[in-house]
């Protein structure tokens, strides 16, 4: 797991953001047991109740449940979860600026079109 | 558990107003991180909660109670002295066992153990310690103290990085185990930020912000551009920071994110990004 501490997004967000990755990775599969929170926040020294913020996002989400007096778990269903919230995401955060970049530097749909068969070629080899 | 008031301190200094009637209330168990410039007042006021000064006006309550000349009190606060407070021969291990007459529920072996990470030799003499070590010393104090509240005036002062770590770590480590009032004094901001909760900023000797971490980081914006553009954009805005390359502006707006209107920005063509805790406290603390 890496934070990045000069990023602006707020911390409990990239916490919660890394959570997220290792369930997507099968890292953290659905229904076990995840590290708790004072466990988190000893180990990449952040506040207990920034990780706190991280978890209860996920919680609110319904992709990781609390068990009273023994821990934190992954849901069933949370990797489609994610994914499908991603997906969403995945417009603004890709799509959109990848089209802005292009318009800087007048690369056509056309060009696009063709570097993204180009990398989809490549990472079949 | 301790609650600290302060309550309208102002503290002269013949001519200088160190501090001008500053208002603040920490509150049990939190981590905060106190930010200014060299000579803003983190020092002495620090150094009036815990009794090493006397306000000029003002008080200061722990609990309720005043903090001004009482044992009861003082003995919930640790506060990091400087290098010149212990008799001239006095070794480390021996510092160790002095500060445990003044504090009931001083840890000694969790203090030896700390002194073993961070290989600090306890049969040296105190005023011989470089000043790596001496904060390292001075640090090892305030975890082992079992004080509810501790005062970290700049800790990590000649700290290497991997001692900077260990020491961020072992303070997580001591406040999740004992919860207590932190407050910490640095200039190694980006550093400390993912440690802290609450950040309170002084400058001149005076409180102009105390928010938690996350409110922080939406409190200013930056706009980036055309400067004729960023100019027209920031008119009757308040900007804390320009800097200009050519025709190129980013100029930094002291105005809450969620308040922007995006659009117009966009409508303008200029960028918008948020501002890193480090650049927003230059901004804020610029004269």
């Amino acid at each position: 797991m890496q934070l990045n501490m000069s990023s602006e997004k707020p911390i409990f967000l990239q916490f919660a953001e890394e959570l997220e990755d290792n369930i997507l990775k099968g890292i953290f599969e659905e229904e076990t047991q995840i590290p708790s929170t004072t466990e988190v926040a000893i180990k990449f020294k952040i506040n207990p109740a920034t990780a706190n913020r991280g978890v209860n996002v996920l919680v609110d989400e319904g992709i990781i449940y609390k068990k009273r007096g023994i821990g934190m778990f992954v849901s069933t269903g949370a990797r489609d979860k994610i994914i499908a919230k991603r997906k969403n995401a995945f417009y603004e955060s890709y799509i959109l600026s990848l089209l802005e970049e292009a318009k800087n530097l007048n690369i056509t749909k056309g060009e696009i079109i063709s570097l993204i068969e180009r990398g989809c070629h490549n990472e079949q080899n | 558990m301790s609650r600290i008031e302060i309550r309208n301190v102002s503290k002269n200094f013949n001519k200088t107003n160190a501090l001008k009637n500053v208002c603040l209330a920490l509150e049990p168990n939190k981590i905060y991180g106190l930010m200014g410039r060299n000579g803003a007042g983190k020092t002495t006021l620090l150094n009036i909660i815990s009794n090493k000064l006397f306000a000029s006006s003002g008080e200061v309550l722990i609990d309720g109670e005043t903090a001004v000349e009482n044992d009861n009190v003082q003995a919930k606060i640790f506060c990091m002295a400087e290098k010149n407070i212990y008799p001239v021969n006095m070794k480390v291990k021996d510092g160790i066992k002095w500060t445990k007459e003044f504090y009931p529920k001083f840890n000694t072996k969790y203090a030896y153990e700390l002194a073993n990470s961070f290989e600090l030799n306890t049969d040296k003499k105190i005023k011989d310690l470089s000043t790596g070590y001496n904060s390292v010393f001075t640090l090892i104090l305030g975890l082992a103290s079992g004080a509810s509240v501790i005062l970290f005036d700049e800790p990590v002062l000649g700290l290497d990085a991997n001692h900077r770590e260990l020491f961020y770590r072992e303070l997580i480590t001591n406040y999740i185990e004992q919860p207590k009032t932190i407050v910490i004094s640095t200039h190694l901001i980006d550093e400390i930020a993912e440690v802290l909760e609450e950040i309170i900023i002084i400058k001149d000797g005076e409180i102009i912000l105390s928010e938690p971490v996350d409110k922080v980081l939406l409190l200013g914006y930056k706009v980036s551009g055309d400067c004729t553009k960023v100019d027209k954009y920031t008119k009757h805005k308040n900007v804390i920071r320009e800097e200009t390359m050519g025709r190129f502006k980013a100029a930094t707006v002291y105005q809450n994110l969620d308040n922007v209107d995006k659009e117009s920005i966009e409508l303008l063509g200029l960028e918008i990004a948020t501002v890193k805790l480090q650049e927003l406290i230059i901004s804020l603390t610029n004269s």
